[in-house]
C-alpha cells in the first residue's frame, strides 16, 4: 500500500478533529474530536513506521512503540477530561463551552456562574454588612 | 581607687541613674526619687575627690582605644586639668540642687520619672563634656545635651509654646552644630588627632594650617550652644520648660558647655586674631543687646534668660581677651547665682500664680509670703549686678580686668581691639545688668495693690536648696579669687582698682537710675486715678491659682505659661521703670529686637517656600512624567486583555493560526524562497 493513502486518511481525520475542537459547543464532542486528532497522529506514526522499516532504515519500530504510548496517554487524558466535564456539568448544569467563560478578563465576562471582581467585591460588602 | 576610676564614675553614675529611672519609672515608682537624687550627689562627692586629688597640678590624662577607626583615631580619653575639675564640681552641685528641688517642685507631675531621668542624662552628658579628653567623645556629650534640652524644654508638650520652643531650641543649636562638626574634622585633620592634648600640642608647634577657618567654624557651634548672638534666640523661648530645667540649662549645663569648650581649646582660637576679634564683637553685641532686652521683658523668667545671655557674653568676652581663667571663674560664680535666681523665681511664680512682673508689681506683700525666696533672690541679684562683696563682683571684675590689660597693651595674648570692645561693652553691660536686676527686684517684691494670694508654705526641699545655693552666691568669689589662679593658668584674678571702681560705679548708677524711674512711674500712676481695673481674666486666674493652693508648683507654672498672653496683654501697660528708661527702644527691646521676625523672613519663610516648591515639583511635575510613562503600558495591557475572552476555542483558533503561520514560514525558509 502506498504511503499516500494512510497519510491522506490521517490528514482528513486530523482536520475533522480540528474542526470539531474549534466548532463544537458540547465539551464531550470536543473531547471526542481531540481523540480523532490523536488517532490521526497514531495512524501517521504506524504508517511511517512501516514505510521506514520497509526501506530498512529503521528496525526498532519506535513509531509503533510511540503509538502505544500515545494510546495509553490518550486513555488517561480522556478519563480526566470526562471527569472534569462531568464535574462542570454537575456544578453548572451545562457543558456548553461557549458559556464557560470564567477566565475572561474584566467587564466583558458574561454567562451564568461567572464571578467577576465586581461581584466578589459586592459579596464582601454584603458579608461585612 | 585611682583618680581615673573616680573620674570615669562621675559621668557614669548619673547615666546609670537615668537608665534605671527610665526602666523602673513605671514599675517601681518608689525608687524614682532616690534614683534621681542620689547619683548627682554621689557624682558631686566623686568630683570633689577628683578635684582634691588633681589639686590644680599636672593634668590627669588617661586614654584607651576601643577599636581602630581609620586614619584619625578616636579614643576614650580623660583630660582633667584645674578647669575640668572645678567645672565638674559646679555641674554636679547644681544638678544635685536641681534634682532635690524638683522632688518638691514637680511632686505631683505624672511625668516626673522621665523628667528626672532626662535631667540625670543631661547632667551625665555635661560631665562627659567636661572630663572628655577626646573631641569626638566630647561631641557625643554635646549632642546628648542637645536632645535632652529638646525633651526637657518640651516637658509641657500639651502647650503649643513648649512644643515650638523645644523645636526651636533643637533646630537653632543644630544650626550651629553642623559647622561645629566640620570645624572639629578640620581641626583633627590638621592636628592629626582628636585628643585635646595632641591638638594643643599641634597648635603650639604651629601645625595648624587654617586657624581662622577652624576657629570660626567652631565658634558657630559655641554660639548656638552658649546662646551668643546671633544664635541666642532659642534661650528666651526655652523658658517654656519647667523652672528647674531652666536653672540647669542656664547655670551648669548646655550654655556652659560652649564657653567651657572655648576655654579648653583657647590656644586654637588665639592662633587667629581675626577669630578673637569676632569673638569679642559677638560678646559685645550679646552683652549690650541682651541687657536692653532684659530691661523690657515682662516675664520674670525671660528677664533671667536674657541676663544669662548677657553673663555668657561676659564669659566669651573674657575668652576673647585670652583669659580663660577669668571666663571660667565667671562661669563658676554665675552657675551658682543663676541657678539660685531660677529656683527662687520658681518659688515666686508658684507663690504669685503668675510669671508676669507687671502682675507681681500689683501685688502687695509677696516678699512676706516667700521670705526664703526673697532673701536668697536678693543675694543672687546683688551677685548678678556685681556689687561687692558678692561673688559676681569678683568674677566680673576679673573679666573686665583682663580686658583692660589687653586694651592697654600690657599683654599680647589678644588683639588690642578685642580688649577695647570687651571693656567698653562690659562696662555698658554692667550698667544694664544692675538696672534690670533692680527692676526685677522692685517689681517683684515692692509691688503695691491687692494682697498676694496665700499658697501656704513652700516645700522644705525647695527652700533649703535656695539657702544652699545662696552660700556660694554670697561668698564664693571673695574666698576663691586668691586660690583659683593655681587651678587655672596661674594668671592673677584679683580685681584691678580702675575697672572695679568703674564697674561698681556704673552698676550703682544703673540701680539708682532704675530706682528713680520706678519712683517716678509710681508717682505718675498714683496721679492718674484708677488705673484700668485688673481685667476679668486676671481675676479668674487669681481664683484659679488660689483654688489649688496645695497644688503642684509645676502645675501652677504650666497654667501661668499658658495664660500669660491672654491675661496680661492689658496689664503689660502697668507702671514699669524699664519703659521709662528705654523710651522708644522699649518696644523693639521687648520683642528681642525683632530678631525672630528677621530670621523668619530670612530663613523660615524661604525654606517654607522652597518646601512648597519642591512639593509642587514632586506632585505636579515628577508624578506627571511617571503617570505618562505608565500610560502606554497600560494601553497595551488593555488591548492584550481584550483577547482573553474566556472561550477556549478562540484560544485554540489563535494557536492554530500561529502554528500555520510558523509552519508556512519554516517551509518558505527551507525551500529558500
Amino acid at each position: 500500500m502506498h504511503l499516500a493513502y494512510p497519510a491522506v486518511l490521517s490528514a482528513l481525520l486530523f482536520c475533522t478533529g480540528l474542526y470539531g475542537v474549534l466548532a463544537r459547543r458540547n465539551a464531550i464532542l470536543v473531547l471526542m474530536s481531540v481523540e480523532l486528532m490523536l488517532n490521526a497522529v497514531n495512524l501517521n506514526l504506524v504508517a511511517f513506521d512501516v514505510w521506514l522499516s520497509r526501506a530498512a532504515r529503521e528496525t526498532l519500530h519506535s513509531g509503533q512503540a510511540l503509538t502505544l504510548f500515545t494510546i495509553a496517554i490518550a486513555a488517561a487524558e480522556i478519563g480526566i477530561g470526562l471527569a472534569i466535564v462531568l464535574a462542570v456539568y454537575r456544578n453548572r448544569g451545562t457543558s456548553d463551552i461557549d458559556k464557560l467563560r470564567d477566565t475572561a478578563e474584566g467587564p466583558e465576562t458574561r454567562g451564568p456562574g461567572t464571578e467577576g471582581p465586581g461581584s466578589s467585591a459586592a459579596e464582601k460588602a454584603e458579608a461585612t454588612a | 581607687m585611682t583618680t581615673t576610676t573616680l573620674a570615669v564614675l562621675v559621668p557614669l553614675l548619673p547615666f546609670l541613674g537615668a537608665a534605671a529611672g527610665l526602666l523602673l519609672g513605671r514599675t517601681a515608682p518608689g525608687f524614682v526619687r532616690p534614683l534621681a537624687v542620689l547619683p548627682p550627689l554621689a557624682s558631686l562627692v566623686l568630683a570633689a575627690l577628683v578635684a582634691v586629688r588633681q589639686g590644680g597640678d599636672q593634668a590627669v590624662d588617661a586614654h584607651t582605644e576601643l577599636t581602630p577607626t581609620g586614619s584619625v583615631p578616636i579614643e576614650l580619653a580623660l583630660h582633667i586639668d584645674g578647669f575640668a575639675a572645678l567645672v565638674a564640681i559646679l555641674v554636679a552641685f547644681v544638678a544635685a540642687c536641681v534634682q532635690i528641688y524638683s522632688t518638691g517642685y514637680l511632686r505631683d507631675d505624672p511625668r516626673y520619672p522621665s523628667y528626672a531621668a532626662l535631667v540625670s542624662l543631661f547632667t551625665s552628658a555635661m560631665l562627659l563634656v567636661v572630663y572628655s579628653g577626646d573631641l569626638i567623645v566630647l561631641l557625643v556629650g554635646w549632642e546628648v545635651m542637645g536632645i535632652c534640652s529638646y525633651f526637657l524644654v518640651g516637658h509641657y508638650w500639651e502647650t503649643p509654646e513648649a512644643r515650638a520652643a523645644s523645636l526651636k531650641a533643637f533646630l537653632v543649636t543644630k544650626l550651629g552644630d553642623v559647622p561645629f562638626l566640620i570645624g572639629l574634622f578640620a581641626l583633627a585633620t590638621d592636628a592629626g588627632s582628636f585628643r585635646i592634648t595632641r591638638v594643643l600640642g599641634a597648635v603650639s608647634s604651629g601645625h595648624l594650617h587654617h586657624p581662622t577657618l577652624i576657629a570660626l567654624l567652631l565658634l558657630a557651634g559655641v554660639a548656638g550652644k552658649s546662646a551668643q548672638f546671633p544664635l541666642h534666640t532659642w534661650l528666651p523661648d526655652a523658658m517654656a520648660g519647667p523652672t528647674p530645667v531652666s536653672a540647669l540649662i542656664h547655670a551648669a549645663t548646655m550654655v556652659a558647655a560652649g564657653v567651657y569648650f572655648i576655654a579648653r581649646l583657647l590656644p586654637v582660637f588665639e592662633a587667629s586674631s581675626a577669630a578673637m576679634v569676632v569673638l569679642a564683637v559677638m560678646a559685645a553685641v550679646t552683652m549690650t543687646g541682651s541687657g536692653l532686652a532684659a530691661l523690657a521683658q515682662d516675664d520674670i523668667k525671660r528677664v533671667l534668660a536674657y541676663s544669662t545671655i548677657g553673663q555668657l557674653g561676659y564669659m566669651t568676652g573674657g575668652l576673647a581677651v585670652g583669659d580663660r581663667g577669668a571666663a571660667v571663674f565667671h562661669l563658676l560664680s554665675h552657675g551658682a547665682f543663676k541657678a539660685l535666681l531660677f529656683l527662687a523665681a520658681g518659688v515666686i511664680i508658684h507663690a504669685a500664680g503668675t510669671n508676669s512682673l507687671a502682675a507681681m508689681s500689683r501685688m502687695h506683700g509677696l516678699r512676706d509670703r516667700v521670705p526664703d525666696a526673697y532673701w536668697t533672690m536678693t543675694v543672687a541679684l546683688l551677685a548678678l549686678a556685681a556689687i561687692p562683696p558678692f561673688s559676681g563682683f569678683f568674677s566680673k571684675e576679673s573679666v573686665l580686668g583682663a580686658a583692660e590689660h589687653v586694651a592697654t597693651g600690657s599683654t599680647d595674648r589678644a588683639p588690642g581691639a578685642a580688649g577695647w570692645i570687651v571693656l567698653v561693652a562690659g562696662l555698658l553691660a554692667a550698667l544694664l545688668t544692675a538696672a534690670y536686676a533692680t527692676r526685677l527686684w522692685l517689681l517683684a517684691f515692692r509691688g503695691r495693690g491687692a494682697e498676694a494670694p496665700d499658697h501656704g508654705r513652700q516645700p522644705l526641699t525647695m527652700t533649703v536648696v535656695l539657702w544652699v545655693l545662696a552660700v556660694p552666691s554670697l561668698a564664693f568669689g571673695g574666698l576663691a579669687y586668691r586660690s583659683l589662679p593655681s587651678w587655672f593658668d596661674g594668671r592673677d584674678l584679683t580685681p584691678t582698682l580702675l575697672t572695679s571702681i568703674l564697674g561698681t560705679g556704673l552698676a550703682l548708677v544703673g540701680g539708682l537710675l532704675t530706682y528713680g524711674a520706678w519712683q517716678r512711674t509710681n508717682a505718675l500712676a498714683a496721679r492718674v486715678p484708677a488705673a484700668p481695673a485688673p481685667s476679668f481674666e486676671w481675676e479668674r486666674l487669681q481664683g484659679e491659682a488660689a483654688a489649688h493652693p496645695e497644688g503642684d508648683a509645676s502645675l501652677v507654672e504650666a497654667h501661668a505659661l499658658a495664660d500669660h498672653g491672654p491675661a496680661y496683654r492689658d496689664l503689660a501697660h502697668a507702671p514699669d521703670p524699664g519703659r521709662l528708661l528705654l523710651g522708644p527702644l522699649h518696644r523693639p527691646a521687648a520683642a528681642g529686637f525683632h530678631l525672630d521676625t528677621v530670621y523668619a523672613a530670612l530663613f523660615v519663610r524661604p525654606v517654607q517656600a522652597g518646601a512648597s516648591l519642591v512639593r509642587f515639583l514632586d506632585s505636579a511635575v515628577v508624578d506627571t512624567y511617571v503617570r505618562g510613562a505608565a500610560a502606554l503600558p497600560r494601553l497595551l495591557g488593555a488591548a492584550v486583555r481584550r483577547a482573553q475572552t474566556g472561550n477556549v476555542q478562540t484560544y485554540v483558533s489563535a494557536l492554530l493560526a500561529g502554528t500555520v503561520v510558523l509552519a508556512v514560514a519554516v517551509v518558505l525558509v527551507a525551500s529558500g524562497a
